[in-house]
């Protein structure tokens, strides 16, 4: 084995085993900064001796041997300074001295909990979103502060501190490793999924020409929504993720033509859909509607999802049904962007007329006075009742807004063709 | 990346012999690591090739071979889809697998599954045009 073959050997072992070594040292010392550094230290300490001694037969369990030792050597340590400083409350100290006592004994127990807990600190709402989703990648991802800067298109020192940030003020805040319970579940794991699908939409907005690792994201976001599901199997809501995430990455191969413009769902060739993907949304989706408590907002917008997977072509798409959801999905959590998509829903299961009405009731509201996707679909509607001046009018107005080189050409190019087709009809009209 | 990994038959699965108990709880507990783990995405175990069919194709003729077929190292005997990082990770986790065959020695094969963007980024539009060029070409030279 080569110096390079080890150290890829050494970088899988530690995707691997890193979340599992560092939920299980944080929950002996308390704290998962300094767990983290215990767990780095014996990944270095694996750098420097398997390269000559081979991997070992069962690697996780070498690590977590090392850091075990560690632990035990800082607590020693920290125990001897502070016996020298008299000053220290005898109380902290028989805690650690007992921590350190502990400490073999902790450590050998079964995982059980304790990545479960890392999730649920790592994604604590003490923090800012941006070192939550820093922090998740870091420690259940494995990701390097330099991939995650990549990921985010910020500048490393920049992620760094952000990491450094984090961890400071989850112990600075006594943030206690748990899995919270009783009614602090609910709005804690709603933190987490919040964070989980955060990291996904960032894949998922990336384009083709963009590092690899961006893209990447997506999977990194469904691993961890799997995860998730695995070890908090009772939660509808983490199987509603699961399936939005699951059915959105089964078009990943079709949402992008061959010159990295994007290709709007209904024009999506079905056959580049990714049916395991599909199949595991479906059955996600299952999962969460068995529990029988109910569709929260993702277990709802995975039902919209399914109704798009479950069609095999656009035209048998089932309108009436997501209209339906699109209703469930504003009683749950209302937003003004909800109520466009219904309706544009409204519109395809009940005619342009019926969708435009919905439209321009929305016109006035403040939330969407910047929002290109409004005017953009009054345009398409108006177009459809072949209100030619309007809709041109329409699409002038969304070319303005958006941001999108790409999207304010397609809207231009509609508003040109309105004005053609618009002196079209004149004749007639008059 | 998506890899399939893949049990090669033996004698004993091709019998049809189902796994001992032992073995079965130790797949099944790799089974759950995996899942836990976030990488699993689907696995399933083949019933022996006796039971299955092969269709051969020569020209425009196709014929039927009932199971089972004798070249036992050739078969396999089931798989699983796994979602990971890299070769390495993926390898690292077979490295973990129960021995599926005990007492005898067995390969477990790993091969990448081709996913829609490795066609993607092949087919760019240079390519494309590239392979008009190719087209035209050909039906220029099949004129003369």
């Amino acid at each position: 084995m080569t110096a390079a073959d080890s150290h890829r050997a050494i970088d899988a072992v530690w995707r691997i085993e890193a979340p599992r070594l560092i939920a299980g040292l944080a929950r002996v010392v308390g704290d998962i900064g300094l767990a983290e550094d215990l767990a780095q230290d014996s990944l270095v300490a694996a750098l420097e001796q398997w390269p000559s001694s081979g991997v070992p037969q069962n690697p996780g369990a070498w690590l977590m041997a090392t850091a075990k030792h560690r632990a035990i050597d800082t607590f020693r340590r920290r125990r001897r300074f502070e016996q020298k400083q008299a000053a220290i409350g005898h109380q902290i100290e028989l805690a650690r001295d007992e921590a350190a006592g502990n400490i073999e004994a902790a450590l050998d127990d079964p995982v059980g909990d304790d990545l479960l807990r890392l999730i649920f600190t790592a994604c604590h709402p003490v923090l800012a979103a941006e070192a939550r989703v820093a922090l998740t990648l870091r420690l259940l991802g494995g990701l390097t502060t330099d991939e995650i800067a990549r990921a985010f298109l910020v500048p490393e020192p920049t992620i760094a501190q952000r990491i450094v940030r984090a961890k400071r003020t989850l112990s600075r805040k006594r943030v206690p490793f748990e899995v919270p319970r009783g009614s602090d579940l609910a709005a804690r794991l709603s933190s987490v999924l919040e964070i989980i699908y955060l990291i996904f939409n960032e894949g998922y907005a990336a384009t083709a020409g963009d590092d690899w690792i961006r893209p990447g994201l997506c999977e990194e976001a469904l691993r961890l929504g799997r995860i998730l599901a695995e070890l908090a199997p009772n939660e509808p809501e983490v199987h509603g993720l699961v399936a939005l995430m699951e059915i959105q990455a089964s078009r990943a191969g079709a949402r992008v033509g061959p010159s990295g413009d994007p290709i709007l769902l209904l024009d999506q060739n079905r056959a580049r859909w990714d049916q395991l993907l599909i199949r595991r949304g479906l059955a996600a989706l299952d999962r969460a509607d068995a529990l029988g408590r109910g569709r929260g907002p993702y277990s709802i917008q995975a039902a919209i999802a399914a109704c798009h997977a479950r069609a095999r072509t656009a035209g048998e798409t089932d309108w009436r049904q997501i209209v339906d959801l699109y209703g469930a999905l504003l009683a749950v959590s209302p937003s003004p962007v909800v109520e466009l998509n219904r309706a544009v829903a409204v519109a395809m299961a009940f005619g342009p007329a019926a969708g435009l009405e919905r439209v321009e009731a929305l016109a006035g509201d403040p939330a969407l006075q910047r929002y290109h996707f409004l005017p953009g679909v009054r345009g398409d509607l108006l177009a459809k009742l072949e209100r030619f001046d309007e809709a041109r009018a329409a699409f002038e107005e969304a070319a303005a807004l958006t941001r999108n080189g790409r999207e304010r050409d397609l809207l231009r190019a509609r508003a040109d063709d309105c004005a053609r087709r618009s002196s079209a009809v004149e004749p007639e009209s008059r | 990346m998506r890899f399939m990994v893949i049990v090669k038959a033996d004698k004993r699965s091709e019998a049809g012999e189902l796994p001992d108990q032992k073995l079965l709880a130790d797949m099944g507990k790799y089974n759950e690591e995996l899942a836990k783990a976030g990488v699993l995405l689907a696995a399933e175990g083949l019933q022996p090739s006796s039971k299955g069919a092969r269709v051969r194709f020569s020209g425009s003729k196709r014929t039927v071979i009932d199971g089972p077929f004798t070249e036992t190292k050739e078969l396999i005997a089931g798989f699983w889809l796994m979602q990971v990082k890299s070769r390495d990770e993926v390898i690292e986790w077979v490295k973990r697998c129960p021995n599926p065959f005990p007492g005898t020695e067995s390969e477990i094969e790993i091969r990448q599954v081709f996913e829609a963007p490795d066609f993607g980024d092949e087919l760019t539009p240079e390519l494309q045009e590239a392979e008009k060029r190719v087209a035209a070409k050909m039906a220029e030279n099949a004129k003369r």
